[in-house]
């Protein structure tokens, strides 16, 4: 791997966030809504101060968080902040900055997607590999079958079913929210394992609503490989299927599968930010929500570009580890 | 070097018609795929045919009623008959699939086209931007396009247009791949040979060609669309006033309807949902089994 | 001139050979495709010596690949083994378990590909592919001692020693095309089937490679059927060659008696159609096309191609008979039915 490809794709990834950075920037500003007089007339609404303060809050608001500026200037002020890791301040919490809320959001998310990512795409990817593989059981084929019929039901979809037949009709577990209500956290046993109660059918809903997707493409793979030569003196050379299997097959499979797994990154974290809002669980996908349902423009702008410089980032590393997946692929 | 002259065994082929049943026969996802999409089809003319369809709204009949012989699917918290709104929502996600992902791949084939036929500057043009795109996740960037606009100006076609937006991008890289595999092969050499202008090129000899791959485009965008469609839904950020599928289940979901015991509110759309998308990604992968024979499954 | 000579260098050899190593009896394989049955080897016999080195011809479908797929026990479904035997040195193949045919791949019979271009796994080194082939088969051997022997086998196909660490990628077409021989002779086989083993290959390293074959044949005294297209490249190296039709062996002759004077019609036309310099610029074919599998035509299948073709061709398939001393055929032309 060569010094210039590293330095190429780094500045590709501020490419990519800058040009992200930019059109959240400009699309809001490009609607006639003015989210902080929005903002404000809600408050008037709820909170009952004369409309005639309006324009004086509007004023001082502007000037608080530098919207009178010039549309230019608060551009690079916006800009400025970012490269210095400012994503500004809620317009529904404040003083909160906008980081502050993300970072009490994130350990939620991060674990949710973590655990249910790497499991939906180990599973998928086995029952993939097996169903493409020929000398595997009949029933072991079959068995991989319904998965790809799960391909297409998006895993909130999965969260709603789920809901309904596990915690609704069988009340087998919770019907959303992180813990139960009335319920202070601490550290003991039983808060341990009723967060968990709370978690399985969230987890459930992300892996089952993903699952297909590995299973089908590692399938597709799985049967290009089948036809390779190499496969085939393998086979001549009288190896064990098991060798095969995992020398041949699955060790040929892994560079294109985690491609894949890089490019469904932004559709994990999608998932993760609906399913969240479906069960009600803590996370930056139900802050997200908040502040699109409280009109907090800044929040939402500023969790969009978290999300996105956090996926890019993702993306562009996985990158580097390519040639341990596949000596053909040299980074020059 | 003596090499034989080879002459490959020429294999009688039965009628085309039994074929296509044999082939349907083992191409079971994309059988299944179309009957769904059919009955759904069905369903809803049906439906707009006979259904009162200005139940669909609030405060048209008496609410939180559930599933009778008077109201089918039962009504929801704000008196709307659960059954017109079935109707009417899957008519606009249909609506939003169409719009969004027609338009969607008629930019990706231009664009497409273009990249991959005259190449050059405009092709690393096309292409740059496509793989700067890609790595934003563009469901956020529709959260801020559809969040920055008047809740009382989203439409059914607001909407299409914000799925739009950035529904073309996939499509114009399928589409260049294939142009690129395809500019190379013989009887576009031979075509350009004797004289065949590029627009007779790109329409008499590629497009043809590139037929099932635009199809298969068009599914997909279609699915993507509804898809995204139905998360900005889920999120709030749907036209309120529409029962669009995922605005149903948004609604329930906020008036927290299977804790109060409300199930059927928010199941109806959810299993419609999963039916369109579910034959969706069916015709999708029977597709793929055409347009990439090493697929096939062997009998 | 000098082909002429090894010819008859080889002749002189096969005398020494005498006990029988490997035995084709009755050998069909058929596909069941969507059109119906295809019938890619239909009944094949055939009888080789220790050392003894056969060349295959024929078009492209005859049946070549079959019968060294059917050979391997590698036929895959939708295609099937209906009948026969293939026994190599007193052990019938056929009636092998799964698990002991696995055992008898590499250590009785290998094969050996068309390795230029895909037949080594890309992202494993080299060594790794022999040594798992080593581990397959003698399980017990001390790791250092499997790996001295899989790089004696890869210097006995003229490599070096640090091809052992390197990935296909890093390799010309001919040094993986010695992989591949050096894979195929790594447990000393009685039998081994090679491919078109040169077909990717430039003429310099297809002669470079039919010589290490050659060499690494007289070593463990294998037993080789080569299968091929390039007749030039034939005629050195093997004893005999068979030529097959739709899936049928029209004649098995000595290599110089099969370039000199061809029996079958068939073979006839094979070898006219071989560029040499008296019709050098003249290219001839075989009139008509090769028939379906799908379908052959009753009795002899080339008879719709035959130039001498009589009544009983179209009745009867002819049986294929020693008609000389080391010749057999299956032609009408040289059977005692069709003279009276």
């Amino acid at each position: 791997m060569s010094i210039r490809y590293v330095i190429r794709r780094i500045l590709f990834l501020f490419l990519v966030i800058w040009v992200a950075a930019t059109i959240i920037f400009f699309i809001p500003r490009l609607s006639t809504r003015n989210p902080v007089r929005q903002r404000l007339a809600e408050l008037a609404r709820t909170g009952g101060f004369a409309p005639g303060d309006i324009e004086t809050m509007v004023a001082s608001y502007n000037q608080k968080f530098g919207l009178d500026k010039p549309l230019l200037e608060q551009y690079f002020d916006y800009i400025g902040g970012l490269a210095q890791g400012d994503l500004g301040v809620s317009l529904h919490k404040y003083p909160r900055t906008v980081i502050e809320l993300i970072m009490d959001a994130i350990p939620w998310t991060l674990a949710l997607l973590l655990v249910t990512t790497i499991l939906s795409f180990i599973i998928g990817n086995l029952l993939g590999a097996v169903a493409a593989w020929p000398r595997a059981p009949g029933w072991l084929r079959t068995f991989a079958t319904p998965f790809v019929l799960l391909q297409g039901i998006p895993p909130v979809l999965m969260g709603v079913l789920l809901l309904f037949f596990i915690a609704f009709r069988l009340k087998a577990l919770p019907l959303g929210s992180a813990y139960s209500t009335g319920v202070i956290p601490n550290w003991s046993l039983s808060f341990a394992l009723d967060l968990l109660a709370h978690q399985i059918l969230p987890a459930l809903a992300l892996i089952l609503g993903s699952v297909g997707g590995w299973v089908l493409s590692m399938r597709g793979m799985g049967v290009t490989i089948h036809g390779e030569d190499y496969v085939n003196f393998a086979e001549h050379k009288g190896l064990g299927p098991t060798t095969i299997f995992r020398d041949y097959y699955l060790r040929n499979t892994l560079l294109p599968q985690v491609t894949g797994l890089v490019l469904a990154l932004t559709t994990v974290v999608t998932s993760g930010i609906v399913v969240e809002q479906i069960f009600a669980l803590p996370g930056i996908g139900t802050t997200l929500n908040q502040a699109i349902q409280n009109n907090d423009f800044l929040t939402i702008y500023g969790i969009v570009l978290f999300i996105t410089i956090a996926v890019a980032t993702l993306m562009v590393a996985v990158e580097f580890i390519y040639p341990l997946l596949d000596p053909r692929v040299r980074h020059t | 070097m003596a090499t034989l002259a080879v002459s490959q065994p020429q294999i009688r082929q039965p009628g085309q018609v039994a074929l296509f049943f044999r082939y349907l026969r083992r191409n079971k996802s994309l059988a299944v795929g179309l009957v769904i999409l059919l009955g759904l089809c069905i369903f809803t003319v049906y439906g707009m045919l006979t259904a009162d369809l200005s139940n669909a709204y609030p405060l048209s009949v008496k609410s939180k009623q559930p599933p009778s012989l008077e109201y089918p699917l039962g009504t929801d918290f704000f008196g709307r008959d659960l059954y017109p709104a079935m109707v009417v929502g899957l008519w606009q996600t249909a609506l939003i699939g169409i719009v969004a992902g027609g338009l969607g791949t008629v930019i990706g084939v231009f664009l497409g086209f273009i990249a991959g036929y005259f190449g050059g500057p405009l092709d690393s043009g096309i292409k740059g931007i496509c793989s700067v795109l890609i790595p934003i996740p563009a469901f956020l960037i529709q959260v801020v396009i559809a969040g920055s606009l008047d809740k009382r100006d989203v439409t059914i076609f607001t909407m299409a247009f914000v799925v739009l937006l950035l529904a073309w991008m996939v499509p114009t890289l399928v589409i260049r791949a294939q142009v690129l595999t395809m500019k190379e092969r013989q009887f576009v050499s031979v075509a350009k040979l004797s004289g065949v202008g590029d627009l007779g090129i790109i329409f008499g000899e590629m497009m043809p060609n590139l037929i099932p791959f635009i199809v298969a485009s068009f599914v997909a965008a279609t699915f993507s669309a509804v898809f995204a469609s139905f998360y900005l839904a889920v999120l709030g950020l749907g036209p309120l006033r529409e029962p669009l599928l995922g605005n149903t289940i948004w609604a329930a979901q906020t008036q927290s309807a299977f804790f109060n015991g409300w199930w059927w509110w928010p199941m109806g759309p959810a299993i419609a949902l999963v039916l369109i998308l579910g034959s969706l990604a069916l015709i999708i992968m029977g597709l793929d089994e055409i347009s990439n024979p090493r697929v096939r499954k062997k009998e | 001139m000098d082909t002429m000579l090894n010819v008859a260098a080889k002749e002189s050899d096969i005398g020494q050979a005498t006990k029988p190593v490997l035995e084709l009896e009755n050998l069909r394989v058929s596909y069941y495709t969507d059109a119906g049955r295809a019938i890619a080897l239909d009944g094949v016999d055939l009888t080789l010596m220790a050392g003894e080195k056969l060349g295959l011809v024929g078009e492209s479908g005859s049946g070549k690949s079959t019968m060294a797929l059917a050979m391997m026990r590698m036929i895959k479904p939708p295609g099937r083994i209906e009948e026969g035997r293939v026994i190599v040195d007193d052990t019938d193949l056929t009636a092998l378990s799964e698990q002991d045919m696995l055992r008898a791949r590499l250590s009785k019979i290998s094969y050996i590909p068309q390795g230029a271009m895909n037949s080594l796994n890309p992202v494993l080194r080299v060594g790794a592919q022999l040594m798992d082939a080593m581990k397959a088969h003698v399980p017990d051997m001390p790791k250092d001692e499997m790996q001295a022997h899989c790089i004696r086998s890869l210097e006995s196909v003229d490599l070096k020693a640090n091809v052992f660490k390197m990935f296909p990628h890093e390799l010309s077409g001919g040094m993986k095309q010695r992989v591949c021989i050096a894979i195929g002779i790594l447990l000393k086989p009685k039998v081994i089937i090679a491919d078109e083993p040169t077909s990717a290959l430039d003429v310099v390293t297809q002669r470079q490679v039919m010589e290490t074959i050659d060499r690494v044949q007289k070593q463990i005294g294998a037993t080789v059927i080569l299968i091929g297209h390039d007749m030039g490249l034939m005629a050195q190296f093997v004893d005999k060659v068979a030529v097959m039709y739709t899936g049928r062996f029209m004649e098995i002759s000595p290599v110089r008696d099969m370039f000199l004077k061809p029996a079958h019609p068939y073979a006839q036309a094979l070898i006219r159609s071989l560029p040499n310099l008296e019709n050098k610029g003249v290219f001839q074919g075989i009139p008509g096309i090769a028939p379906s599998l799908l379908s052959l035509p009753g009795g002899c299948a080339f008879h719709p191609r035959c130039p001498f073709v009589m009544d009983i061709c179209r009745e009867q398939r002819p049986p294929f008979e020693t008609f000389q001393e080391n010749r057999q055929v299956a032609c009408y032309l040289y059977t005692e039915k069709a003279r009276s």
